[in-house]
């Protein structure tokens, strides 16, 4: 089998939907920045490239038409590279490092770009046109539950309590608050347009503030805006190959992919998906949690991170060194590709050795990638 | 040259609300201040006061995009670009010598033809323009807005001789057809007309309610809706505007009223009201008034203070016999009853009444400058010549000298105290004994010429008006104005019911005239509206619906449906839904060209009818909307077929089936209400091609203007299909409202009512495949509408509604 690895990681900036600095940018033009600050990070010669994977929640209007072929085209890549547009919702764009990673051992392709996009701002949450299937609905409505629902229904099924999200949520803050201040997320932003840096950062939030918001969901339920992800405009990408090809045109390898795997589950408790697809994961990989050095788990909700670090039980020291979603921000097809791309820089940057990436999904679903070091 | 550019100069409260309605004009205004000491941004009073705009309720801006018009600076660094304005409005504290320091600057920069004109309330025109270049003076006179300037009609000018004619009529067209005011021109007299007038009117309701032992309540009922007076009567006035602006505003006229003057003797600021205000009992931005909210112990208990001891108790409403004869009887019936509110009505009626007929010519050339401003200024119904007629000028002016109307009371304490002085600095020279010159026996001169034919004559089609020296004049509006009322005066109506009548308003053009109570609909006026559609084609070629009651229409009368949802006579119920459907599709489809000029109010069915007109041309105070939800009901009158309309042709839309589906029922789903015209094109209540009229005596005129432009090659509209998407939408929406339950934020039959509305605006049992008619669409909200108007829950709403006016949230 051939090892696969990450090769280049870089990002735009994530800004607030509706009221940051991307609003009047087409999700388009975000994901050809990434793309083309990746090439020109990692030096690799678009000729090389088979196909650029691109993951996307939500698919239409300005992020449809195959948004994926006309990156390429937008980028200058050659007109010979593919495009593919991949919707796994919040996995999308961890499914099209997934699809390079299975290709590449398929023997079918060397070097593939998997990125990832989403402007929550210019697409809404459920497209233009939500149109659920009735019969479905009748027979199943969880099938379709919102989100934050979600979240409350697995703070009450482990019992967490409002404060203990709180608590996390401005952990997550401080962490990505001194991981900005340090400089330690400049490496991984490209700048766009004059935005160099994240725009969701709420770094002087306190407990106390958290305390005082109104449920978001559910009138009596305890999840806040202040313990969910806000709603995010932003790209990413990846540079995924087999390591020959990485070694032979000298490109700076951050990770080699281990394993991957997916899992589903309950679609009303779908903040719980990380924790089957992280054990099928380490099980492939022949690991126990205890083997590993550096988790990022998206942090779609407070509620649904703390219930998958105490199944999983996690090391919390090791979750999210720079923050996660809840400070960062949650552009819903490009946080893949950032939570994998930034396991496999940490592993480098920590000198680690393991690394998992994992994150839940909205339908019910969790999908998990683990890394070494090479 | 038009007035294209403004600029206001003092952006205190009155200067904020000014520049803010030139915006809604859709004029760019400059909003300058003073550099306060030591800040940072050198404009931040300004900046400051248009961030307060914003955020006021009511509104001061018809649309908030109105508010990128409006451009903050100060007076040091942007004094320049006032080279660029056309008018120059001075709004700076009441000061002579700072005001005409700013004027001098002004001097030196303003444009040639600049019209410079102050907000003063209380300087005469010819102390503020003393000294100053005679060019400047010749483009400078007074231009007094009333608080809030977005909604107080009422605008007074006052010029002199020196006054350049043209400059003063281009402002008095700008502050017409741009502004919506209604311009009344004064003489350079002490607080101009209205305020003369009613502040008289206050400080003697005042007084008066507590020399005879009235309550509060019982003053209010009395001089409030009885006279044509808001229901705040004069206590609740005084708390609405600041209890401590009458003794200001006493003040400054004090310097300044002619000697003699009768309102010099109501100048006495009542121990009480002064120690309200020593300590802080402003009003309602104080901590309360002569009414306050209690709210002590987590109630919220509505108060009155008692005018003898200053203690507060709940209020207790007016029991008084004569406001009860009043209903029947009018104002003679009032003034005329023995119990102490027909007394104390007749006290304050006969001081102001007489006091009003002094002043002409004083204080203004005729009669209907004098009534214009009450009505505008103080939202009278009735000016005090309209209200001595309809006393009758000679059994007033006989009751008058009858009772040798005061000697009026003792001279006041308060007053005299450093007065003299300031009357002796005055440049006033002391007129002749005016203002509160009586004639023979209390009777002013006007008043004795009245007493024979009345204020106002009719005559042969024709209404005449008493001028000072006793002859009569026809009254005249000016080009573009067209009232109902003149009109009606001396016409037959075409068509007629006791809740509505077809009018003939000239030029082929008809006029369907709401008259019912508050104008609700009912089917007597579905009737009507269906012969008009048989009617109109014989000998009309157009038709205008519009009237002039206080509200355009507030929607179907639900004391009907109530009468017969108790009775069980539910085929009436169904009958008055089917009826609206087909009389407002008549209307649609009439071979003429309709158009709707609301005002005020339109909602639920009153929008409705809207929504099928051709064209609309509304006035910018307009508020409209599908309110049914708050009543536990769903539009039934086509309101769901015609929005679901406009909004699947609309081009900003997203393309696909929902869109438009989910917009409607945002909307409609929460009751939404335009709060200006311009606000309901956001909305599609009005067409992105419909009319506003700033000035609502305009309305009529312009609407007919419109309907005239589309007589010629007028094709009745092609029917709508509709593509919609069934089931889908419905769960869509049947799950945003879930979520809407969850978060609190709807009540469990909010819920309902919402389901029902997505039933109809998905389309039902359809696919987006099928085509669905007008009819369709009409049969769905029958069948949707039919059955949750039986439902318990609905029925608690309706008659909530009723009996206090407000939504039932069950």
């Amino acid at each position: 089998m051939k090892s696969v690895v990450i090769a280049g990681y870089t990002r735009t900036p994530f800004t607030l939907a509706n009221k940051g600095e991307f609003v009047k940018i087409r999700p388009d033009d975000l994901a050809t920045a990434a793309v083309l600050g990746l090439l020109t990070k990692t030096g690799v010669d678009g000729a090389e490239i088979e196909d650029l994977i691109l993951g996307c929640a939500f698919p239409e209007a300005e992020q449809g038409f195959n948004m994926a072929r006309l990156v390429v085209l937008m980028a200058g890549l050659p007109q010979a590279v593919g495009g593919v547009t991949v919707n796994r919702f919040c996995g999308s764009s961890m499914q099209a490092i997934h699809q390079a990673a299975g290709a590449i051992q398929m023997n079918a392709g060397n070097a593939f770009i998997c990125a990832g996009v989403e402007s929550m701002t210019r697409i809404p949450m459920t497209g233009f046109n939500p149109s659920p299937n009735p019969h479905l609905y009748e027979k199943l409505p969880e099938a379709y539950i919102s989100m934050g629902q979600t979240a409350e229904n697995v703070a009450k099924q482990y019992a967490i309590p409002r404060a203990e999200q709180e608590a996390f949520a401005v952990a997550s803050q401080q962490k990505a608050a001194a991981a900005q201040r340090d400089g330690k997320l400049a490496d991984e932003i490209i700048m766009v347009g004059a935005v160099k840096q994240d725009g969701c950062l709420r770094p002087d939030t306190t407990i106390a503030i958290l305390a005082g918001l109104k449920p978001a969901f559910d009138a009596n339920g305890t999840v806040t805006a202040g313990t969910a992800s806000p709603l995010t405009d932003g790209a990413s990408a990846t540079l995924v190959c087999s390591e020959e090809f990485a070694t032979a045109h000298g490109l700076p390898i951050l990770a080699r992919i281990r394993s991957i795997a997916i899992s589903g589950c309950a679609p009303e408790t779908m903040g719980l998906g990380p924790i089957v697809s992280s054990q099928k994961a380490l099980q492939r990989a022949r690991l126990s949690v205890v083997d590993l050095d550096i988790i990022e788990l998206n942090e779609a909700f407070a509620s649904q991170s703390i219930a998958c670090i105490r199944d999983l039980g996690l090391d919390e020291s090791k979750v999210n060194l720079d923050g996660g979603a809840i400070a960062l921000g949650h552009p819903l097809g490009a946080t893949g590709a950032r939570i994998t791309g930034k396991a496999a820089s940490l592993l480098k940057r920590e000198g680690k050795q393991f690394a998992l990436a994992t994150q839940c999904i909205g339908g019910g679903q969790g999908i998990a990638t683990i890394l070494e070091a090479v | 040259m038009d007035i294209r550019k403004v600029a206001v100069i003092g952006a205190g409260v009155m200067g904020a609300g000014i520049a803010a309605h030139i915006a809604n004009a859709g004029t760019p205004v400059m909003l300058l201040d003073i550099v306060p000491e030591g800040a940072t941004d050198r404009s931040q009073i300004a900046q400051t006061a248009l961030d307060k705009l914003l955020k006021a309720d009511p509104a001061p801006f018809m649309h908030k995009k109105n508010a990128r018009l409006v451009t903050p600076g100060n007076i040091e660094d942007d004094l320049a670009q006032l080279a660029e304005c056309d008018w120059i409005i001075e709004a700076i504290v009441e000061r002579l010598a700072i005001k005409q320091d700013l004027y001098r600057k002004l001097a030196t920069v303003r444009k040639a033809d600049a019209i410079i004109s102050s907000n003063t309330s209380s300087i005469p025109l010819h102390e503020l323009v003393a000294g100053l270049p005679e060019e400047f003076a010749a483009h400078f006179m007074i231009t007094h807005f009333f608080n809030q300037p977005r909604y107080m009609r009422l605008l007074e000018i006052v010029t002199s001789p020196q006054t350049d004619q043209d400059a003063a009529a281009k402002i008095r067209t700008f502050a017409d057809m741009k502004l919506g005011k209604g311009v009344v021109d004064c003489k350079d007299t002490p607080g101009f007309i209205a305020n003369r007038i009613g502040i008289f009117w206050i400080q003697t309701a005042i007084q008066e309610a507590i020399d005879m032992g009235l309550t509060v309540e019982e003053a209010d009922a009395v001089v409030g809706r009885p006279m044509g007076i808001p229901k705040t009567g004069v206590f609740g006035l005084s708390d609405l505007v600041g209890i401590d602006l009458m003794p200001h505003l006493m003040r400054s006229m004090n310097r300044s009223l002619p000697v003699g003057d009768a309102l010099l003797e109501k100048a006495t600021i009542p121990p009480l009201i002064q120690k309200m205000i020593d300590e802080g009992y402003t009003g309602r931005k104080g901590k309360g008034g002569f009414y306050r909210l209690n709210t002590a112990g987590g109630g919220k208990v509505k108060e009155s203070i008692d005018l003898q001891t200053g203690d507060y108790s709940p209020t207790q409403p007016a029991k008084l016999a004569s406001v009860k004869a009043a209903k029947e009887g009018g104002l003679q019936a009032l003034v005329s009853h023995p119990d102490k509110g027909g007394q104390y009505a007749w006290r304050v009626l006969s001081q102001t009444l007489r006091y009003a007929a002094a002043l002409v010519p004083e204080i203004a050339d005729d009669i209907c400058a004098v009534n214009t401003a009450m009505k505008l200024g103080y939202n009278w119904k009735f000016g005090p010549f309209e209200l001595i007629d309809q006393l009758g000028a000679e059994d007033f002016a006989k009751r008058l000298a009858a009772d040798a109307v005061p000697p009026i009371p003792s001279p006041s304490p308060a007053r005299g105290e450093g007065s003299e002085e300031v009357r002796g600095n005055s440049v006033l020279s002391p007129p002749p004994l005016a203002g509160g010159g009586l004639g023979r026996g209390g009777i002013p001169p006007l008043l004795e010429k009245a007493r024979a034919h009345g204020f106002y004559r009719h005559d042969a089609g024709e209404t005449l008006y008493l001028q000072p020296d006793g002859s009569y004049i026809p009254l005249q509006r000016p080009p573009g104005v067209l009232l109902l009322a003149d009109l009606k005066r001396h016409a037959e109506p075409l068509l007629e019911n006791d809740a509505a009548s077809l009018w003939d308003i000239g030029d082929g053009v008809a006029c369907l005239e709401f008259h019912s109570k508050m104008n609700s609909l009912d089917p007597l006026i579905l009737e009507i509206i269906e012969e008009s559609v048989e009617f109109i084609p014989h000998h009309h070629k157009a038709l205008v619906i519009y009237n002039e009651g206080s509200n355009f229409s507030a929607g179907a009368n639900l004391g009907l449906l109530m009468f017969a949802a108790k009775l069980g006579g539910w085929d009436e119920v169904d009958k008055m839904v089917s009826g609206g459907q087909q009389a407002y599709k008549k209307l649609k489809y009439a071979p003429f060209p309709v158009v709707g000029a609301p005002f005020g109010l339109a909602l639920g069915g009153g929008c409705e009818i809207l929504l099928h007109c051709d064209a609309l041309q509304a006035h910018a105070e307009t508020y409209v909307g599908l309110v049914e939800t708050g009543v536990g009901l769903i539009p039934g009158w086509g309101g769901c077929k015609e929005m679901l309309h406009r909004w699947s042709t609309n081009p900003r839309m997203p393309r696909g089936p929902l869109p438009p589906v989910l917009k409607c029922f945002e909307i409609i789903s929460v009751a939404t209400v335009a709060k200006s015209a311009f606000e309901a094109k956001d909305y599609l209540f009005l067409r992105p091609t419909d009319g506003i009229s700033m000035n609502r005596d305009r309305l009529l005129a312009d609407a007919k203007a419109r309907a005239l432009s589309m007589i010629e090659g007028y094709q009745p509209p092609e029917p709508p299909v509709f593509h919609l998407p069934g089931a889908t939408a419905k769960v869509a929406m049947e799950m945003a409202v879930n979520d809407f339950l969850a978060q609190g934020k709807a009540t469990p039959y909010d819920a309902v009512i919402a389901q029902t509305l997505a039933t109809v605006l998905s389309g039902g049992d359809t696919d987006m495949t099928e085509t669905l008619s007008e009819d369709d669409l009409l049969a769905l909200e029958y069948a949707q509408f039919t059955q949750l108007v039986r439902k318990a829950e609905t029925l608690a709403r309706v008659s909530h509604m009723l009996e206090t006016g407000k939504p039932l949230r069950n």
